[in-house]
């Protein structure tokens, strides 16, 4: 192998990779906030005795688990500044920063219905009827005695969820959004270090996803008294 | 002495298969009534339509001053009023015991914490349970859970108590401290309507039994009556309580 390595390109970008961490690390937030967010609204319709409600989650969840988050990301870029100009009747760019926030909530919270809706579905009946039986309304039910349980039970999921979130965050790099991998391919192009770069961004995602999946782990497999 | 709960002409279906067929009972205040019969009669249907946890189809169950089938939005008033202790208990697992008792007294009756507190530790007190107030349900046992979960009903100053095979899923030693809390209960003039399979407790608590099978009340009469003549007055009834007293 004939490569002479060179790594003090690396020291010289890590403030530009520090702000693209700062992004993958946003994005991953506001995915896992709004999403779930989200994710709850529409667990709440798909299990709504009121058909509407339910046949649209029904279908938001299926055309969201159909598709590709690339194209997700694409569409939300590509499509809905389109939508929002015809509805205001103005060009009105968003930009790609917002676009990516707005697909990557709209395609997690997809999962997350379907990861809520099982949690609240493992939770026995006779919960909702002592609830009612104290004098609760069925949304207080569901809001203080039924979703509580339900989100711990589906926690270990939304944290390993979270664990590829993070990676698939680097897909942004689609619409030209700096987030981590993006900051290192502009500077590996830049300065023709792409191999560095991108053993460094590997190495720094492996380290932290791996510590993060052995916190989850180590999280499960606690003994969690009921 | 007047009526707590009255049972009039109570049908009810799940979907197309008949599960009440045509109930009628009445209970004075502070009558103790044991509803008993083989499993599938439906006993524990009817008390769950008493507080209207399961609506009916036909005929009207008056309890706590309102008359059933309710408008939905006036049901968990109502459900308020009566008190209900589940087979399984039902405690809120992600609550201890203290809030498990404090929950609906602060949500439904809009107490202050304080006065919530005083009630749910007095009745703590009365089960027995004081030192577990700060423990969650998953470190109690059965029976303390069973005790717990009567203790938050009565937290809420019901009218009456209905209580669902309340012994049914605990280990047997546990089931004398959770029928002795009823009898005591009992003996204070509670309004009681028990589904349960202990005729020990039907016998020396309880002032009538009603006798179900196949979705209709076949027997109503004093306790005294239902274990001395039960053969006699039906067939059934006999036939079920030889099988139950060994």
């Amino acid at each position: 192998m004939n490569y002479a390595f060179d790594w003090s390109v690396i020291p010289q970008a890590l403030p530009f990779l520090a702000q693209g961490m700062a992004l993958s690390l946003a994005l991953l937030a506001v995915s896992l906030v709004g999403g779930l967010a989200l994710g709850i609204v529409l667990a709440l319709m798909r299990l709504s005795s009121n058909r509407w409600l339910a046949g649209i989650a029904g279908a938001y969840v299926s055309v969201f688990r159909s598709i590709p988050l690339v194209l997700a990301i694409f569409w939300f870029y590509l499509l809905v500044p389109m939508v929002i100009s015809a509805v205001r009747g103005q060009a009105t760019p968003i930009g790609p920063m917002y676009s990516a926030f707005a697909a990557f909530v709209a395609f997690e919270a997809a999962y997350f219905c379907e990861v809520i809706r099982a949690g609240i579905q493992s939770i026995p009946r006779g919960q909702t009827s002592a609830a009612q039986a104290l004098g609760l309304t069925r949304m207080q039910a569901m809001r203080h005695v039924i979703l509580p349980q339900a989100l711990r039970v589906v926690t270990p999921l939304i944290l390993s969820k979270a664990i590829i979130i993070f990676q698939d965050t680097s897909l942004v790099y689609v619409i030209s959004v700096s987030d981590f991998l993006g900051a290192a391919t502009k500077i590996g192009q830049r300065d023709s270090r792409l191999i560095e770069l991108y053993l460094f961004a590997g190495t720094v995602y492996f380290l932290m996803c791996f510590a993060a999946s052995r916190f989850v782990e180590h999280r499960t497999s606690k003994k969690v008294i009921a | 002495m007047s009526d707590a709960i009255v049972i009039e002409n109570v049908s009810k279906w799940y979907g197309d298969t008949q599960v009440l067929f045509d109930c009628s009972a009445r209970i004075a205040k502070g009558e103790v009534v044991v509803v008993c019969g083989p499993s599938g009669s439906g006993k524990s249907t009817l008390i769950k339509c008493v507080n209207a946890l399961e609506p009916i189809q036909q005929g009207r169950i008056t309890v706590a001053g309102h008359t059933l089938p309710a408008p939905a939005s006036t049901l968990p008033g109502i459900r308020a009023r009566v008190g209900m202790v589940f087979q399984h208990f039902e405690l809120f697992p992600h609550m201890n015991v203290l809030q498990n008792l404090m929950f609906a007294q602060l949500k439904v009756l809009k107490r202050a914490p304080d006065a919530a507190r005083d009630k749910a530790m007095g009745y703590l007190q009365r089960v027995g349970l004081l030192a577990f107030a700060d423990k969650f349900p998953g470190q109690l046992s059965g029976g303390q859970q069973q005790r717990v979960a009567i203790a938050r009903a009565l937290c809420m100053d019901p009218e009456c108590m209905l209580f669902d095979e309340p012994t049914s899923a605990l280990d047997p030693e546990m089931v004398n401290e959770v029928l002795d809390v009823m009898t005591g209960l009992a003996a204070e003039g509670m309004t009681m309507v028990c589904v349960t399979h202990e005729m020990g407790f039907a016998r020396k608590v309880a002032h009538r039994v009603i006798f179900m099978d196949a979705g209709r009340i076949f027997d109503d009469c004093s306790s005294s009556d239902f274990f001395t003549n039960a053969g006699t007055r039906s067939e059934r009834a006999g036939k079920f309580l030889s099988s139950v007293i060994k």
